[in-house]
């Protein structure tokens, strides 16, 4: 589904060229859930906006779907991400001044479809990202980080993706809607959805069945995940509240820490 | 994205600026709603000259002395100062001329006129019985002059509506009652009926006397020793013959003034077409002269509207990147935005229509004339304003059309 060949990136800044993403190459199966790994600064972000047809690389090729994306008119990017690519951006970029269930369906005003559909599948996008009902008519500036993030997953789920691309989808989320969150994308992932999920938690990575670390613009590793972690099981031993608080309580810790480490 | 969500996307956008939003329509409103105003008042304007000067008299064609003028000459009312034509000059076109229905001369000049404490200053029209055929004047009270008085150079006076106020507030009948023409007592006879003019020409606010006795004791003879007049007032027996009688008494005069080019000739034969449609050119020019400064001010609205959108788009850009990034397409930014500026100008030039139509009717009630607002100036109105959102909405949506995605989402 996914081909990139030589990517590189880089910013002009008054002549001063930022090398972000150095010589990236790796495909991605349709159906295959991925994880993306690395530190802050690495061009994660940078790698996702060019996988979703969003930003363009300074050179190398970008093969989507068979197309090569650098010869498709901006019409064309705008079809392609509106039919086939969900976004769930690091930022959450929702309508600050929208409720809810308006930011959701933003992406079906522009896909057509009939405004009578567009709130149920809104509030079934809601659901699966884990976000409680009392606030589906809130505006999005009145919610907190954790449930804006799940605004903005549902956003991306609302129009059945083929491919999901998440930025630091559970950045903000405690384990139990972090597990929520991650058993959606990988009940999506089951119905033969592509996935793409940018995070710093090896605990969320392990959940992906292939990870990809990146450093400095460039792939450091890029493996199977042979024993991923099923949330479906998981879920099974929410009720036990202990180990859930406890674990979340530790990888809140952990997450914390490498921020941390990783900002200073 | 289909025509309604975008209607109901852009509505949404306005409707969370309110104030903005309708700080910038009132650029608009303001501004269609003085063209309005000022196209009805200037309308009304005309349409009241044209009724005021076709209520003179029908098929009319009047005579005043002096050199020939432009067509624009009878609106100065400039008559009366030369005294070529003369009361002989008037029988020759009664006898001489046909097709004509009734002539009558005039002999007009203004004077200070008292009754008993009361006085006013007006025109006393010196004519004969032959005058409320030639100028449609009906009696309200008593009887207009009459041959006899004429010829016996009788002290009587018809009063116009408003003189008989002004010189009698408190009589409703002022028959038998007297007032002082320069110090000549003359006994009131008559009270004409209101042609309900005002302004430009009133024609309710006048004195007729016989002509004979103007004549004899206010005018005297010309420096030829001849009574003259100060026009002669012809009406032709039907709108076709009008042309006809003009050309035959311009002729008949000409050869009594003898004078053979007729651009020397020493008076001006003037019909009541001619008269209205220098007079309707005038209003006409006047109401493009309101309106086009009334305009202005909608430019500066639309500059309003543009200068919003623009900051708007500024302002709004994340947003613009967003809608891209989940499949806008440029189109969809365009038309957007396009949509947002148009229905602030529609909106804003519907009140404003509502309002220039208040301000005419409240102009035309205090003014005391008609204002016309017709569906061609609401039609333009409404056209105008759709423009004006177009023209000035079409750069700010196509610079957020153009915006790139990733660059959007990252400004601040
Ligand atoms: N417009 C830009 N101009 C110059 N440099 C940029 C620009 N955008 C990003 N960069 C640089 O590119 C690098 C990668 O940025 P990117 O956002 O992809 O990092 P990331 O891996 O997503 O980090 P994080 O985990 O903190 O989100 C950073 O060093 C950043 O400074
Ligand atoms: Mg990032």
């Amino acid at each position: 589904m996914i081909q990139l060949q030589n990517i590189f990136k880089s910013y002009f800044n008054e002549g001063i060229e930022t090398r972000v993403l150095k010589n990236i190459n790796f495909s991605i199966e349709e159906g295959e859930f991925v994880a993306i790994m690395g530190p802050s600064g690495s061009g994660k972000s940078t790698l996702m906006h060019i996988l979703g047809a969003l930003d363009s690389p300074t050179s190398g090729k970008y093969i989507l779907d068979g197309h090569d994306v650098s010869t498709l008119s901006d019409d064309n990017l705008a079809e392609i991400r509106r039919k086939k690519i969900g976004f769930v951006f690091q930022s959450f970029n929702l309508l600050p001044r929208a409720t809810v269930v308006r930011n959701v369906a933003l992406p079906l005003v522009y896909a057509e479809i009939e405004r009578s559909k567009r709130e149920e599948m809104a509030k079934s996008a809601l659901l699966q990202s884990g976000l409680d009902e009392s606030r589906f008519y809130h505006l999005s500036n009145q919610l907190s980080g954790g449930q804006q993030q799940r605004v903005a997953i549902a956003r991306a789920l609302v129009n059945n993706p083929a491919l999901v691309l998440a930025d630091e989808p559970t950045g903000n989320l405690d384990t139990k809607t972090g597990d929520i969150v991650l058993g959606t994308f990988q009940d999506l992932n089951e119905q033969g959805r592509t996935i793409v999920l940018i995070t710093h938690e090896p605990y969320v990575a392990e959940h992906a069945n292939r990870i990809i670390h990146i450093k400095d613009g460039e792939v450091l590793s890029d493996e199977k995940n042979t024993h991923r972690r099923a949330v479906i099981e998981h879920r099974g031993v929410v009720e036990n509240r202990d180990v859930v608080e406890n674990h979340g309580a530790v990888e809140n810790q952990d997450a914390i820490e490498s921020k941390n480490t990783i900002e200073h | 994205m289909k025509t309604n969500d975008l209607m109901r996307e852009s509505y949404s956008a306005l409707a969370v600026n309110k104030v903005r939003s309708t700080l910038t329509m009132l650029g608009i409103i303001i501004g269609i709603a003085s063209v309005i105003a000022m196209i009805a008042i200037g309308q009304g304007a005309q349409a009241m000259v044209q009724a005021n000067i076709q209520s003179i008299g029908s098929n009319l064609i009047v005579v005043t002395p002096g050199v020939q003028k432009g067509p624009g000459a009878f609106i100065s009312l400039g008559r009366g100062s030369a005294e070529n034509l003369t009361m002989a000059d008037y029988q020759a076109i009664a006898s001489q001329v046909p097709s004509i229905q009734a002539v009558a001369p005039e002999l007009s000049k203004p004077y200070q006129i008292t009754a008993k404490g009361t006085n006013t200053h007006t025109q006393v029209i010196g004519t004969n019985q032959n005058y409320p055929i030639v100028r449609n004047v009906n009696m309200q009270d008593g009887s207009f002059v009459t041959a006899q008085e004429v010829s016996s150079n009788a002290k009587v006076a018809v009063l116009g509506p408003t003189t008989a106020s002004d010189l009698f507030p408190n009589i409703a009948d002022p028959i038998e009652q007297t007032i002082k023409i320069n110090s000549i007592d003359f006994k009131i006879i008559g009270v004409m009926q209101s042609k309900g003019g005002s302004g430009f020409f009133n024609q309710d606010d006048m004195v007729i006397i016989p002509i004979s006795t103007a004549q004899h004791y206010l005018a005297g003879p010309n420096s030829n020793g001849q009574p003259y007049v100060s026009d002669i007032s012809i009406s032709a027996v039907d709108q076709n013959s009008m042309s006809a009688v003009q050309q035959e008494v311009t002729n008949l005069l000409l050869q009594r003034h003898k004078i053979t080019d007729p651009s020397q000739a020493d008076f001006t034969v003037q019909n009541q077409a001619s008269i209205v449609s220098a007079a309707s050119s005038v209003t006409g020019t006047f109401t493009i002269l309101l309106a086009s400064i009334a305009g202005i001010s909608l430019v500066v609205g639309g500059i309003g509207i543009m200068n919003m959108m623009l900051t708007t788009v500024t302002e709004r850009t994340r947003e613009i990147g967003l809608r891209k990034a989940i499949g806008a397409t440029r189109r969809d930014i365009n038309l957007q935005f396009l949509a947002e500026s148009v229905i602030l100008t529609f909106f804003g030039g519907f009140i404003g229509i509502v309002l220039g139509w208040l301000i005419a009717l409240a102009a035309a009630h205090f003014l005391s004339f008609p204002a016309q607002v017709n569906t061609s100036s609401i039609i333009l109105a409404f056209g105008v304003s759709a423009f004006i959102g177009i023209a000035f909405g079409y750069y700010p949506a196509l610079r957020a059309s153009k915006l790139d995605p990733i660059v959007a989402l990252r400004f601040e």
